[in-house]
């Protein structure tokens, strides 16, 4: 469904996301994982169009734009707006409804729905600003639940978040993995990533490994990546390989 | 006691039909700006305003060099002027790492330093306060119409672009995944920002046009919890800034512009007291909390 060809993705010319070729496995469910600074949140990017690769590129085939939900880091919602719990959920209508579609009464029962789901009905109707940042993330997977989407994307969703809830929306991932849809979740434990998520990309800015999880985390690949993280160079010289350099 | 109100609040209005106009003039006004102003505030960019009022200044004041105190020229000179100090502005943040408030910062100053040069070049100090300034109780036809057509064409496109306009002030990422296409929205939005200003500079001129923008809009926050119950509250704060202030321009005989304007802050110090929305007052003789 998703092929990576050759993808690099570059701030001022130092990459981030450097020469990854590879594809994600339909219907399961990914880790990204990898040191800070590996280019997992800009891969995330790069795949749902945020980002234009600086070569390769990222084929998606049988998903069109619509089909992806995708999992911000919180730091790029302003809370500050005075939105309530349930109209942030039922954004999640726009591909459907888009700029002036109706949302109806059975979108407004998803909504309500997915609300109950992520056990936050009581707060429907309290604006965004008051949430916890773990029950905020609760409302941003009940928006996703409203995509119904077969595509998900997560970056760090377990950030910030205390054990309880982690464990709750893990289980939507569970359930998620079960419907077939395909998840990609860039991760930071490695034993969520071993519990949850049956394949892992393990990248430091290139692949250091990709394929099921207990041959990609292993201790001397762990190791290659954060070596590699460590060699990462101010006054690097230009990148040669095949002919892509300018 | 009515007859003491109709003296003071109605005479004026019914007497002159200067005033008549000038009322309806500042109601349009309302209409358009105070839901542009809320916007700007939302996607904190309240300072934004404050540039492209000065921006729109070269643009006027060439009309006003090309045919005089036109109002169909400086109009038209302004808007144009708005609009490439946001399109620059714009272009500049998209393709380098400069800030938008930066960018904006930037480019209006140039504009505002062109500005100055070309009145000072041929025009008399008078003209630049004209220009600065406005004079609402001057406003004819021609005025009128503009800013009816503005806070028409304003009230209508935000009708359309509510929607995204308001995800991409909220989550902006999320809209760009699911293929909203955001910076048309957004420049959609400048847009107007611009033709309100231009809208309210013959009136209050291109400096107090921005006041009746960003002081309701501001001061709404305080009073409504909900972007509808503020849209709704910044548009009754504008209009009653503006009826308040031409009557006490009209009353002490003072300039019109900076009447309308001093009110709509004077509410707002007041708002920052009593306002039910995090006013101080209301947080010192706050009820007891809830239970968990």
């Amino acid at each position: 469904m998703i092929r990576l060809e050759n993808l690099t993705v570059s701030y001022r010319r130092h990459p981030a996301v450097h020469h990854v070729s590879g594809s994600f496995a339909d219907g399961q469910a990914t880790a990204i994982f990898g040191p800070n600074g590996a280019g997992k949140s800009t891969l995330l990017k790069a795949i749902m169009g945020a980002l234009k690769p600086d070569a390769g590129r990222v084929l998606m085939r049988g998903v069109a734009r619509r089909d992806l939900a995708y999992l911000p880091q919180q730091s790029e919602i302003d809370r500050s707006l005075p939105v309530s719990v349930i109209d942030l959920v039922s954004s999640g209508h726009w591909q459907r409804s888009g700029l002036f579609g109706k949302v109806g009464r059975n979108d407004d029962d998803a909504s309500w729905n997915a609300l109950v789901t992520v056990g936050l009905e009581d707060f429907a109707t309290r604006p965004i600003a008051a949430l916890s940042s773990g029950q905020f993330q609760r409302v941003l997977f009940a928006r996703i639940l409203v995509q119904d989407a077969p595509l998900i994307l997560l970056d760090e969703p377990f950030n910030a978040v205390d054990a309880a809830t982690t464990a709750d929306l893990l289980a939507l991932v569970e359930r998620w993995k079960a419907e077939g849809r395909t998840v990609i979740a860039v991760l930071h434990d490695e034993q969520q990533v071993r519990e949850h998520f049956p394949q892992t990309l393990l990248m430091a800015r290139e692949v250091i490994a990709w394929g099921d999880t207990a041959e990609v985390l292993t201790a001397d690949k762990l190791r290659r990546a954060s070596d590699t993280a460590a060699h990462w160079s101010a006054n690097a010289p230009v990148c040669r390989v095949d002919g892509v350099t300018q | 006691m009515i007859d003491f109100l109709y003296q003071w609040v109605l005479a004026p209005f019914v007497e002159f039909a200067f005033m008549r106009r000038a009322l309806v003039a500042c109601l349009a006004l309302a209409l358009g700006s105070a839901p542009v102003g809320l916007f700007l505030v939302m996607r904190r960019m309240s300072l934004v305003g404050d540039a492209m009022s000065h921006a729109v200044l070269p643009g006027a004041a060439v009309g006003f060099l090309i045919a005089g105190l036109s109002l169909p020229a400086m109009s038209l000179g302004g808007f144009v002027a708005g609009v490439l100090v946001a399109g620059f502005a714009g272009l500049a943040t998209r393709f380098t790492e400069i800030k938008e408030d930066a960018s904006f910062a930037a480019f209006y100053l140039l504009s505002l330093a062109i500005g100055v040069l070309l009145v000072s070049s041929s025009g008399s100090n008078v003209d630049l306060m004209h220009l600065l300034f406005g004079s609402v109780l001057a406003v004819d036809d021609a005025a009128l119409l503009l800013v009816a057509s503005v806070a028409s064409v304003t009230l209508l496109t935000l009708a359309v672009i509510y929607r995204p306009l308001l995800l991409e002030s909220l989550d902006p990422v999320f809209l760009r995944a699911v293929g909203g296409h955001g910076s048309v929205w957004h420049l959609l939005f400048l847009l107007l920002v611009v033709l309100n200003l231009v809208s309210g500079f013959q009136a209050l001129g291109t400096l107090m046009s921005v006041g009746l923008m960003m002081l309701p809009a501001i001061c709404s926050r305080l009073w409504a919890a909900t972007v509808g119950g503020m849209l709704l509250a910044a548009f009754l704060i504008a209009a009653l800034a503006g009826m308040g202030g031409l009557l006490l321009s009209y009353h002490v005989e003072l300039p019109s512009g900076p009447c309308i304007i001093l009110l709509a802050g004077l509410f707002y110090i007041v708002s920052l007291f009593v306002a039910p929305q995090g006013g101080v007052l209301p947080r010192l003789l706050r009820q007891r909390h809830l239970e968990s």
